[in-house]
């Protein structure tokens, strides 16, 4: 589960095959192949010609039966390698799912505990964790806090912290507390866990055919259904011309046109999609949330924490007139002493820097008193024994408190505060009073939202790809504008409450448009329940994670954009290969028509324009050719195809290029390869 | 000797005439399937026919509606058939069997016009005249309210109503097809086609031999012939007799009339959607094949093979002369093309190249540039399986005009694109299967077998034209080639109105860059690419054992 992104070396090597084998033998069995009807031709063909090689053997007919069974096997080893590597990291998940004995509180018990097995919790019972004991299943911290380690799920090994209340409160099964003591109310029940749906989720045993997949399996199987009949009615059109064909022929002529390469690497290419999503630490609760991710049209991106870093940064200070630069940063500092947010700290590195102003610790301002910020007076500051008041905060509750004292208002504050708002920036009044004296503003530090490195180009890319990205955030317009513009959003949605989401998102979605968006509060749930692809943060609220149909275990929410991405390359990897397929056939007529009716009709040896041997040998080769082209693609399936982002009319040049034409032109020379090694051999006339 | 350069020079010019016409007429289809008002005329047939022309019809209704209109109108014009005996102006002809007025009912209602029998000693002027001709209007009008019905998929949006079959088809009729083929009829005379009510008439020829010549309404039902993409003709010989088709002109201008309507539908469908570059793409397209078709064709025909083609300079055989190799093959090529099945010259003389051209026309799915209606939705669905296939290579769940493919869609398309093959397959696998129709035809292999496949590939694509050189005159023929024609025309329709209700209920997407251009020159060469691999793949093997075996020495 460490791993991220790509697969660790010698994934697709001989040796996974090898291990795989035993799997895919196991997988032969008829009520397995009829899953897949593409690939059940091929097994009832492959039984055909071995009885009929039975009864008459000979090299060539022994030679196609046991050609047809390895293009069964090849297929069955393309899902086993896939699911194998899903079994690998659902057996290290297992072994955090070992029994767990819970602490359970007797309800209306004053405290009472009792001793219960894990799996015998119900939801809404409550448990006690203590420090290095194992959270014995899904819950919510309603008392306490606790450092959790939960590197058994997200493979992350620092810990993380878990409170009562707020967006901290979820409790996974599976992990272990730390330190302190937490109590957990249970919201899921055993066997339905995390842990459980991950485990269930990597082996592929809940997988469910996506939409996509299903129209593709469709349309597959109407192919077979045309060639089946065009090679039927070949046999009466054949026999009308006096060369009746053999059985094995025809069966071989069959396999080869009907897409086996598509369909036997169809499930691979699900599963692998999965697993690669699984690889970049997310959980989806469904196929069909990944294949949505790739019709996404609208990203709805939180500007903190997505778009900009968590914490502003002071990056200038902006005195009023009569007032230097100096005296601001001083008061500045002194209000931003016991500041231990990212954005006070940053207000003392800064007035160390510009002004050399030393950060006075804390205990050397003696008898100051620390004013803290509240959400009611919307500021913090420090007031010194020597009858001193600083204050800094929102320019509106800045303003309030100078009149308070019976300061006078100054006019010249308000275009300070607006140019720095309007220049994206967040703007922090500062006002200090002498003893006894009204207060005076002092001039405004600006604090500016620092846009996350590179974030820009992503924008960009997704742009390219046709996805437009809305920036959610609650600053006020004029800041959010110049936000949005430096970042290279497409819009945002200013001053934002939850309800203002929900309506985007229904505006969107009426507009026929898929919308994604990450989120991790409780308010975030309902929204991220509407959105077609919502990624709940794994450190979020369970009430988000219940909402979402994916789980991000990093807690990145950039990673809506890798997500949008494997999405697409899933999608691109499926028709791809069935363009190839396809391609294909084109090639493998041109081997096995003449082969079967030169002897008929003479003028047809022109359409054998690879040349090949004896019309055994042709046929053989076309067979060979079709087995062998589902293994080389076998790594192609579960890397999938390469995808950078780009405009749609890009892509489909490129890939037709690739796939289309490539499929065209390949088969020609692997055919005519495998018929010059193969016609020495005895039993292929010539 | 008609050379290449008289040959461009027509070709060249056809063009421009089709390219001129295109525009005004795709706009007034457009115009005629959307419009709010009703004419006089119009209404007075709703209220005879008891129809509400504001209700708007499920597709379920819209297909039944359509399905119990043909079957009144096959069963109508069987009696017709059946009857001729006892009914005025038969001229002495008697009613048809039953096989054969079923085959012959079948082939008029479903835009087939498969002529089994000669017209001129079968059938009379009122059987002509109410019976054919008014199916081949009527069969016109049902194929363009098809097509109609599956742009309104695409334009319509969150619903479950495509429309009002019964306006749909009256409007076809009464401002569509009529309009036209008055204009038609009366350039036609002009060109000295008959237009009377004279029956057989003993004449003596300049060499002293006598001979019977029937005239008949025959320039009115020539008009709408060719314009409804039917090809059903008054005499045997069909645009090859000069009664039907006298000059070069009236051979020019009858290859004009039968592209015309499915040229300009993929204008009418880029209008109605509001992005007519997209019809033009699917235009292209049609025009792509086509081109292809005919240049495959002509170049077999000039090509000189054989002995004597070789002596005279050109596959002359079977032609006539007064049009000559190079306007018989862009007849050929037109007719096959349009699924019209009109024939100014005998298939099955074609060179066996030449004649695997004319089959592969139709084979493509009757789409270069198809039947009135039929050839816009056929080239629609297979737009659609392009989308699919390339559309999942852009990473996207395919769209095409803002419409998803699930699977939903992907298993109409499928069944679609089944029915064509399945049916000529089927069928001749069965003819070649079985002694008795085997019997029939009179070439042996690999000759035979083009006969065979080109018999099943008219009748289920509706084209109706006929290779010969089979006595379709038969029990197995007849009930067979009834029976491919109407699950090729009934089938696909229905098919196509489901997918149609399927595309109106979904929600529009808006396009942007991540979606997959559906109107640019790579588009239009991914649509040609997938129809011709589709029909190559499934048609390649029996191709092989006919024309291509006998063509290639």
């Amino acid at each position: 589960m460490t791993g991220r992104g790509g697969a660790p070396p010698g994934a697709f090597g001989p040796r996974r095959l090898l291990a795989a084998l035993p799997a895919a033998l196991r997988k032969l069995g008829p009520r397995h192949m009829a899953r897949n009807p593409v690939m059940f031709v091929v097994w009832t063909g492959a039984a055909l010609t071995t009885v009929l090689a039975l009864a008459s053997p000979g090299f060539f007919a022994v030679a196609v039966a046991a050609w047809l069974w390895c293009t069964v096997l090849f297929a069955n080893l393309a899902e086993a390698v896939a699911e194998g590597r899903g079994r690998a990291q659902a057996a290290a998940l297992r072994r955090a799912k070992h029994e767990t004995v819970a602490r359970r509180l007797v309800p209306d018990g004053d405290g009472r505990e009792e001793e219960v097995p894990g799996v015998r919790l119900r939801v809404g019972d409550l448990v006690v964790v203590e420090a290095g004991q194992t959270v014995p299943g899904d819950g919510e911290v309603v008392e306490g806090i606790a450092s959790v380690d939960e590197s058994a799920i997200t493979g992350e090994s620092a810990p993380v912290i878990r409170e009562s209340g707020g967006d901290r409160s979820a409790a996974t099964g599976g992990t272990r507390v730390l330190s302190d003591r937490i109590v957990v109310r249970i919201t899921a029940k055993p066997g339905d866990s995390f842990l459980d749906r991950m485990i269930a989720l990597v082996e592929g045993a809940t997988r469910q055919k996506t939409p996509n997949e299903v129209a593709l399996s469709i349309l597959l199987a109407a192919l077979t259904t045309v060639f089946l009949l065009a090679v039927t009615a070949l046999q009466p059109a054949a026999a009308y011309s006096g060369g009746p064909q053999s059985v094995i022929v025809l069966v071989a002529l069959l396999v080869c046109l009907i897409p086996t390469t598509i369909g036997a690497l169809l499930s691979a290419i699900g599963i692998a999609g999965m697993d690669r999503l699984v690889r970049h630490n997310v959980l989806a609760v469904s196929g069909r949330a990944v294949e949505a991710a790739g019709d996404v049209d609208t990203l709805l991106l939180d500007k903190t924490g997505t778009i900009t870093l968590g914490n502003r940064q002071a990056t200038e200070f902006v005195p009023v007139p009569g007032v230097s630069e100096a005296e601001l940063a001083d008061a500045a500092q002194l209000a931003s002493l016991a500041d231990e947010t990212p954005e006070g700290r940053s207000i003392v590195v800064l007035a160390k820097e510009r002004h050399g102003l030393r950060a006075r610790e804390e205990g050397q301002v003696t008898g100051a008193a620390f004013v803290p910020f509240s959400a009611r007076t919307r500021m913090s500051g420090v007031d010194l024994d020597d009858g001193r008041m600083v204050r800094k905060g929102a320019a509106a509750a800045v303003i309030t408190w100078v009149r308070e004292t019976g300061g006078a208002s100054l006019t010249e504050i308000g275009p300070l505060v607006d140019a720095i708002s309007a220049s994206g920036g967040t703007p922090l009044v500062v006002a200090a009073c002498a003893p006894g004296q009204p207060a005076r503003v002092l001039g405004v530090v600006r604090l500016k939202d620092i846009i996350k490195a590179g974030i820009r180009k992503r924008f960009a890319e997704l742009r390219r790809m046709g996805i437009r990205t809305v920036m959610i955030t609650g600053d006020n317009p004029a800041t959010a504008a110049a936000i949005a513009h430096e970042a290279g959003v497409d819009h945002f949605l200013a001053e934002a409450t939850p309800e203002d989401k929900m309506r985007l998102i229904r505006q969107e979605q009426a507009d026929g448009r898929l919308v994604a968006m990450t989120g991790d509060g409780t308010n975030d749930a309902p929204a991220l329940a509407l959105a077609d692809v919502g990624v709940a943060m794994n450190a979020g609220t369970n009430a988000a994670k219940e909402a979402g149909n994916m789980v991000d275990l990093d807690s990145n929410p950039t990673k809506l954009i890798e997500i949008v991405e494997i999405g697409k390359q899933l999608l691109i990897t499926r028709g791809a290969l069935t363009t190839f397929s396809l391609a294909n056939d084109v090639a493998k007529y041109f081997a096995i028509i003449p082969a079967m009716f030169t002897g008929l009709h003479p003028g047809l040896r022109h359409l054998n324009v690879m040349g090949l041997h004896s019309p055994e040998s042709a046929v053989l080769s076309a067979v060979v050719f079709n087995a062998l082209v589902i293994v080389a693609l076998i790594p192609l399936a579960l890397r999938g195809v390469a995808y950078r982002p780009a405009g749609a009319s890009r892509l489909l040049r490129r890939n037709l290029a690739l796939y289309g034409v490539g499929g065209l032109i390949t088969p020609f020379a692997g055919i005519k390869l495998i018929d010059l090694l193969i016609s020495p051999l005895p039993g292929l006339g010539g | 000797m008609p050379d290449a350069g008289a040959g461009l020079l027509g070709i060249g010019a056809l063009l421009l005439l089709l390219a001129l016409a295109h525009v005004p007429l795709g706009n007034h289809l457009a115009r005629v399937y959307t419009s709010e008002r009703h004419l006089g005329a119009e209404r007075l047939v709703y209220r005879i026919a008891r129809v509400d022309p504001r209700a708007d019809q499920r597709w379920t209704a819209y297909a039944l509606s359509l399905l119990a209109f043909s079957a009144v109108s096959a069963l109508l014009l069987y009696a017709l058939l059946r009857l001729q005996g006892v009914l005025p102006l038969a001229q002495g002809h008697d009613g048809m069997h039953p096989s054969g007025a079923f085959n012959t009912a079948v082939a008029f209602v479903s835009n087939t016009d498969w002529q089994w029998y000669a017209g001129e000693n079968t059938l009379g002027p009122l059987v002509q005249m109410a019976g054919l001709a008014v199916q081949n209007v009527l069969s016109a009008a049902v194929g363009l309210s098809v097509a109609v019905a599956l742009i309104r998929g695409f334009t319509r949006s969150r619903t479950d109503r495509l429309g009002n079959f019964w306006v749909d088809l009256v409007r076809g009729t009464v401002r569509v097809l009529l309009p036209l083929a008055v204009l038609a009829a009366v350039v036609l005379a002009a060109c000295g086609v008959v237009q009377n009510f004279h029956a057989a008439r003993e004449i003596t020829t300049l060499g002293g031999g006598t001979q019977a010549l029937t005239g008949g309404p025959v320039a009115s039902q020539e008009a709408v012939k060719l314009l409804g993409s039917n090809g059903g003709g008054y005499y045997g010989a069909n645009s090859a007799h000069p009664y039907e088709n006298p000059t070069p002109f009236s051979n020019f201008f009858q290859i004009f009339l039968l592209l015309l309507i499915p040229s300009a539908l993929p204008r009418a469908f880029g209008r109605m959607t509001g992005s007519p570059r997209h019809g033009l793409a699917v235009l292209a397209a049609m025009g792509v094949l086509w081109a292809a078709g005919l240049a495959a064709v002509t170049a077999a025909e000039a090509a000189h093979g054989g002995q004597v083609p070789q002596a005279v300079g050109a596959a002359t055989e079977g032609k006539e002369w007064r049009f000559g190799v190079w306007d018989s093959a862009l007849f050929a090529a037109s007719t096959t093309g349009t699924s019209t099945g009109a024939t100014d010259a005998r298939h099955d003389s074609f060179t066996p190249l030449g004649g695997g051209a004319l089959l592969a026309a139709m084979l493509l799915g009757e789409v270069a540039p198809g039947g009135v209606g039929a050839g816009l939705y056929g080239m629609l669905v297979l737009a659609m399986l392009a989308v699919f296939l390339a559309g999942l290579m852009v990473g996207r769940t395919p769209e095409y005009l803002g419409k998803k493919l699930r699977p939903k869609e992907i298993t109409l398309l499928a069944l679609y694109v089944l029915v064509m093959p399945v049916t000529v397959l089927a069928g001749t696998g069965l003819a070649l299967g079985f002694p008795e129709p085997r019997a029939t035809l009179l070439a042996g292999p690999p000759h035979g077998l083009s006969e065979a496949l080109y018999a099943f590939a008219s009748a289920a694509n509706n084209n109706g034209s006929a290779f010969a050189g089979l006595g379709a005159d038969t029990v197995f023929w007849q009930t067979g080639l009834g029976l491919a024609m109407l699950i090729g025309r009934y089938l696909p329709m229905v098919v196509v109105l489901g997918l149609a209700g399927s595309l109106a209920g979904q929600q529009h997407t808006p396009t942007g860059t991540g979606t997959l251009p559906a109107h640019t020159p790579l588009f239009t060469g991914l649509l040609v690419t997938v129809t011709v691999v589709v029909a190559g793949l499934t048609f390649f093997p029996v191709l092989a054992l006919g024309p291509l075996a006998e063509g290639l020495r």
